[in-house]
């Protein structure tokens, strides 16, 4: 369990202090995933930092498995830092190393014996699927590889936790789905406590079990992703789970609801596009759930029309003169 | 062709002239490199970005390497007589120079040394810190094959340079290329010795140029396929 007590960091600089991290509580417990979230320059990064004292904390103190590692001498603390796992936005992996040594270097470190640390290396490459990459070096992999080199390094010394500091923000949509799936098995299946920061929603999403925001230094508000996604309490939680635009589009219903069915019959027509171009009334897509078999289309969607009644009538005589099937809905649909 | 060049090249003066040059300047940058390599490391290691910064310990050891290097060569050969003659019990000769010229080479290579650390990635060595690597683990195994294709680079300029100084050589009594030059060429009024003695020196730089290129771009894993 790592508990974080009125944690503070300030930064000076010649002339001023810069604080980066205020009054922090937070406890994060055994085997679950944990998120940070939080807009650049909120003081993220540095929180992750100060729970293996790469930074170190200027008031409170971060206790770990019941030790305040504050405290730890030099030796300790070193040791301490090999059983946490750590890894970066842009991989850190060293570039004159190949991926074998790469993932051997923590053990090096703590002095494993070389023929063992490979054997082990080589164990790891396998889980995270890179065992004919083993010789390859950094500069010849693609983000998500060396991202997997990272994490597997990064669970050389079997960590009991993983701190993941930005770890796919410099990765496509779908490498960070791979990634973040790998780090849920990790989670899953070596009871490894991950503690993800990151600015991206999705990431919260995908992978934690509970989520702290973190807004100007302080905790906006903290708890299990599911509540705080539905109803998210602070005005920072609200910027970033419902995202300006999607309020817009929210509040921009509030018309009537139309049902359109696509029952195979428009093979290849782009109705709704059709809809909009030709009536030029703006519809929202409120709910679709469509699929193709072949290139026709079945399925349903609703869209909400305008508020105003003449645009409102000009969607729906466009939908008279057409042969697509629709009705008007009651019910709510979301 | 001058009968001088005949002569020198018939007594294998010429020929002798490049074995000191090369000798000099080898055993001159090993040595350099033997308290350039440790000073440059506790530069940048003590720097305030480095990782163990030691601000005044920095200051003083960088106070030092400034003022050894902002002396001119020919003036510090003249001024360092007596540790010469303290090191190799002699202020005279091809020993002295390369005294001479360790004296005065180790504090470029320091510098050459830190500022090829200094590009080292901090997020690697930020790493090798969070996996609980001490400081020499940082140093030994992050900080210098991380920069190794820089070093190599900075090596074969430091020798470059160093050639070039050993050129002096002749002013307490050492010998070599530029000895030659001076000597025989221009105190004699040969202008042939003076340019066989050029283009010698040119081919010398050139390889070791090409050898050092070669080296670090042959060690570097970046750019590999």
């Amino acid at each position: 369990m790592i508990e974080i007590r009125h944690l503070g960091k300030t930064f000076r600089t010649k002339d001023k202090e810069i604080t980066a991290l205020d009054d922090i509580n937070l406890t994060i417990r055994d085997g679950e995933i944990f998120g940070i979230i939080g807009l650049s320059g909120a003081g993220k990064s540095t929180l992750v930092r100060c729970i293996n004292l790469l930074e170190r904390p200027t008031s409170g103190e971060v206790i770990i498995d019941g030790r305040s590692i504050g405290e730890l001498p030099e030796k300790e603390l070193l040791k301490l830092r090999q059983s946490i796992g750590m890894i970066f936005q842009d991989f850190a992996l060293l570039e004159q190393r190949n991926v074998l040594d790469n993932v051997c270097f923590p053990m090096e470190i703590a002095g494993k014996p070389r023929a063992q640390a490979r054997e082990r290396a080589k164990e790891l490459l396998e889980r995270v699927g890179l065992t004919e990459r083993s010789s390859s070096y950094p500069s010849q992999l693609s983000g998500g590889q060396k991202q997997r080199v990272a994490i597997a390094r990064a669970l050389a010394m079997d960590p009991k936790y993983i701190l993941c500091d930005e770890a796919t923000s410099a990765l496509d949509p779908t490498t960070t789905r791979s990634i973040l799936e790998l780090l849920k098995d990790i989670n899953r299946d070596l009871g490894v406590t991950v503690v993800v920061i990151t600015h991206e929603m999705k990431v919260i999403d995908q992978i934690c079990d509970r989520v702290a925001i973190i807004d100007k230094s302080n905790i906006a508000e903290e708890g299990k992703v599911s509540d705080v996604f539905t109803n998210p309490q602070s005005a920072i939680g609200r910027e970033l789970i419902l995202p300006s635009d999607r309020t817009d589009a929210l509040e921009a219903l509030g018309g009537e609801k139309i049902r359109i069915i696509f029952d195979g019959q428009e093979a290849g027509e782009p109705v709704i596009a059709r809809m909009v171009l030709e009536s030029q009334v703006p519809v929202s897509i409120i709910y679709a759930d469509t699929r193709e078999v072949g290139d026709v289309t079945y399925g349903h969607m609703v869209v909400g029309l305008p508020r105003d009644p003449r645009q409102a009538a000009k969607i729906k005589a466009w939908l008279e003169q057409s042969t697509v099937e629709w009705r008007v809905e009651k019910e709510e649909v979301i | 062709m001058s009968d001088m060049l005949r002569q020198l090249m018939d007594n294998n003066v010429i020929l002798m002239g490049i074995w000191e040059t090369i000798y000099m300047t080898v055993i001159s940058s090993a040595f350099a490199y033997l308290f350039g390599l440790p000073l440059g490391v506790l530069l940048q290691v003590t720097s305030d970005t480095g990782i163990r910064p030691k601000r005044a310990l920095n200051r003083v050891v960088g106070f030092v390497v400034n003022f050894f290097r902002s002396i001119p060569f020919i003036i510090l050969m003249v001024a360092m007589l007596p540790v010469a003659r303290f090191v190799v019990g002699t202020a005279l000769g091809n020993k002295a120079v390369i005294v001479m010229l360790v004296i005065a080479a180790a504090p470029y290579v320091a510098r050459m040394v830190e500022s090829s650390l200094n590009e080292v990635d901090a997020g690697v060595i930020e790493a090798a810190q969070a996996m609980g690597a001490n400081t020499f683990q940082v140093i030994w195994k992050v900080l210098l094959p991380e920069a190794r294709p820089s070093l190599l680079n900075g090596a074969t300029i430091a020798m470059v340079t160093i050639l070039g100084y050993s050129a002096m050589a002749a002013t307490i009594g050492g010998t070599g290329l530029g000895q030659i030059a001076i000597t025989y060429g221009h105190q004699r009024s040969k202008d042939d010795v003076i340019w066989v003695c050029v283009i010698l020196m040119v081919i010398i730089v050139q390889i070791i140029q090409e050898i050092g290129t070669r080296a670090a771009k042959v060690s570097d894993r970046r750019i590999q396929e």
